[in-house]
């Protein structure tokens, strides 16, 4: 489990980022490691992978921003990335998204202001046989309807 | 039911991504209850995604298949209660199918090193190490295999440039970042046989003298990750290249969520912890990709095609398909389709067999009106279009694609001015933002199009041109291609561009 909400601390950082550091082209390994712990990469963590990889840190910030998955504040608790893409467009996947938006009170890439859901786009998770098809806190789903989000958002998987 | 030797529950994303664990954990429950004493093993996908999840039943008389199977079906699957659709390798969507590639998935444990040498596993490589690496290339490129990951390139000619390119270190990359919407071949190979790719990275290795190989595999894909990070282990500790007396290593690197980086250069870029922004070619990747140096850039596929080419050799590949598209295509079905999933068949069938035959048309019953062939960036066609051969070339002439061969299927119901304003939403989602036709021409084909919407016909002549504009000054086929989607729909379906304003008036 991330350790959401945490501020993380420069040591624990440098740790991070060294147990990477070693490898080809560790800058995106070490971004991932990161996210993984802390649910973001946050704002402290870039001048020390900077230092660490010796780079600077316009550049650490350049390729955090230039990715869809690098947050740069905390996810929601549960995290619902909503495939928008054409396979899933195709069943229906719009207004899918458009009811769970609504119910939620948020738009894309929002969440909630108990901090209890975020909704984010993605384009298609290799499940368009199956669509409209979602990440549900890292898990994949298929052929969602109307009652599967209703469940979702009661909080069920939890 | 006679003896049950072996139960296998599709164990792939998509059987996942529909309850196929919960069925795994009833099968536990229920075989525990009943004694029956059975490995139960969790193979990939046999491709046939609208039977998922799909639970084959071993008995000496052979597999029998079942599926959609919920966890409430097991007690009844097991007391023989439950109707199956006979033996699996019957079923005509299975039987009708040249299944090279995909030879072994959904029907082993991926993970099963035993498993995949039983089936035939490690005979290509076993035969590329006994042939010099010139012959190992000449093999390819007898073979006629084009690259899947959409450009259609020899796969024996890039290795060749590779093979003949000066430098110390020279890489394979496998290209795993499958972004095309509708696409899922790389997929439920890496989940289902994991050690195709491997082996297919090593006699590419072999074939050029790379002593490091990279797996480039998308966010996106979960499971993909887990199982390919678990054959990499599997592989490597059974010392495996080693014996075979390759001294090659792979290591798995994940994206971040950037279609962009399906790109080879700036998939390139991405593995060197850089943004992902697409380089000008030349140089080539093949003479200086990674880090400078010579590198094969490969789709899954392209590379998973290598086992099966060297093991029975390139003519027996070569033999399949249509015109200049040799081999098998894994073609894959989705959207609004009835059976939808992944079809390896060669090179040559019609869209319209592809769609009404296999894929039994829409799953909303209603007509189909669209299919989008070769991804986002793929043109649009109608059932007008549908007597055309699915190879390279007649998609070429055709004003389209085949891409890395995904169809997604629309019925009547769907709004082609809207799908043509997702293609450029999506080019200015994900562009890499180096060339301006693409980065700020997307922005204003979107304005475009709700102008359009909006009833203002002028403004058909400005997304033509505008269209013109980013075919001429992109660097790269997203900005360079999205035309093709916004045109073709334009082209073929007029009347969705008209419609709001007659509605109007
Ligand atoms: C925007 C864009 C996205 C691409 N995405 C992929 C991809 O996800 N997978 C892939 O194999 N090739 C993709 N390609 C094609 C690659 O640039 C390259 O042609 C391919 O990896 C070469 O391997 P192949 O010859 O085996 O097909 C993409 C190209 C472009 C322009
Ligand atoms: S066409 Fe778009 S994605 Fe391709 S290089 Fe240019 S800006 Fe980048
Ligand atoms: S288009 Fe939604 S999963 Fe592929």
């Amino acid at each position: 489990m991330p350790e959401t909400g945490h501020r993380p601390s420069a040591a624990a950082i440098r740790d991070l980022a060294e147990e990477h550091m070693g490898r080809e082209g560790a800058l995106l390994p070490i971004l991932h490691a990161v996210q993984a712990r802390y649910g973001h990469v946050p704002e402290e963590a870039l001048p020390v992978i900077a230092e660490v990889l010796n780079l600077s840190r316009a550049e650490v910030q350049g390729v955090v921003s230039f990715y869809h998955d690098f947050r740069d504040a905390p996810a929601g608790r549960r995290v619902i990335k909503v495939c928008r893409a054409e396979a899933c467009q195709a069943v229906g996947a719009e207004a899918l998204a458009a009811q769970l938006l609504e119910r939620a009170g948020i738009g894309w890439g929002e969440t909630t202001p108990d901090g209890a859901l975020m909704v984010e786009p993605v384009y298609c998770l290799g499940l368009c046989a199956c669509g409209p098809a979602a990440l549900v806190d890292g898990v994949p789903r298929g052929r969602l309807d109307a009652g599967a989000l209703e469940a979702l958002l009661n909080g069920e998987g939890q | 039911m006679t003896r049950i030797l072996r139960i296998f529950v599709s164990g792939d994303g998509a059987a996942k991504a529909l309850g196929a664990d919960r069925v795994a954990e009833a099968f536990a429950r229920e075989m525990a209850a009943r004694g029956i004493e059975a490995p139960l093993i969790r193979p990939g996908s046999r491709g046939l995604v609208y039977l998922e999840p799909l639970v084959e039943v071993e008995t000496d008389q052979g597999r029998i298949a079942y599926g959609p199977v919920s966890a409430r079906d097991v007690a009844a699957l097991l007391d023989g209660r439950l109707e199956s659709h006979g033996l699996t390798e019957k079923i005509e969507a299975l039987a009708s199918q040249t299944r090279m590639t995909f030879a072994r998935c959904g029907r082993i444990d991926p993970l099963d090193l035993a498993a995949y040498e039983a089936e035939g596993g490690w005979r290509g490589l076993e035969k590329a190490m006994a042939l010099d690496p010139e012959s190992v290339v000449a093999e390819m490129t007898a073979s006629g295999l084009r690259g899947r990951g959409g450009a259609g390139f020899p796969a024996g000619i890039k290795w060749e440039t590779v093979r003949k390119a000066e430098g110390g270190q020279k890489y394979i990359v496998c290209n795993a970042d499958e972004g095309d919407s509708g696409t899922f071949a790389d997929r439920m190979l890496m989940e289902g046989d994991p050690f195709t790719l491997i082996e297919g990275m090593a006699i590419a290795a072999r074939a050029v003298g790379a002593g490091k190989g990279y797996i480039y595999l998308r966010s996106e894909y979960p499971d993909a990750i887990r199982v390919m990070r678990e054959a990499i282990g599997h592989v490597r500790s059974a010392g495996i290249l080693d014996r075979a007396g390759l001294a090659f290593d792979i290591e798995l690197r994940v994206g971040a969520g950037a279609y962009v980086c399906g790109e080879e250069t700036a998939l390139l870029n991405s593995l060197e912890g850089k943004r992902g922004i697409v380089r000008a070619k030349p140089p080539l990747p093949a003479l200086a990709g990674l880090f400078g140096s010579p590198t094969v850039v490969n789709n899954v596929l392209t590379l998973a095609a290598a086992p099966a080419i060297l093991a029975d050799g390139a003519e027996s590949y070569a033999g399949l398909g249509a015109g200049r598209s040799r081999g098998t295509v894994p073609v894959q079905l989705s959207g609004n389709v009835r059976r939808g999933g992944l079809y390896e068949l060669p090179f040559g069938v019609t869209l319209g067999a592809l769609v009404d035959e296999i894929g039994g048309g829409t799953a909303s019953g209603r007509p189909v009106r669209a299919v989008q062939v070769g991804g986002p960036l793929g043109a649009y066609f109608g059932p007008g279009d549908f007597d055309l051969p699915f190879t390279y070339e007649d998609f070429d002439a055709a004003g389209g694609l085949i891409g890395h061969a995904g169809i997604v299927v629309f019925d009547d119901t769907v709004d082609m001015l809207k799908m043509a304003r997702f293609a450029m939403e999506f080019c200015a989602v994900e562009s890499c933002g180096k060339c301006t036709p693409c980065r700020i021409g997307a922005v204003r084909g979107v304005e475009t199009l709700d102008r359009i919407a909006a009833g203002d016909e002028e403004a058909v002549t400005l997304l033509t041109d505008l269209c013109a504009t980013m075919r001429a000054g992109s660097l790269c086929a997203l900005g360079g291609f999205t035309p093709y989607p916004v045109l073709s729909a334009l082209e073929r379906f007029p009347e969705d561009f008209t419609r709001r304003r007659e509605a109007a008036e």
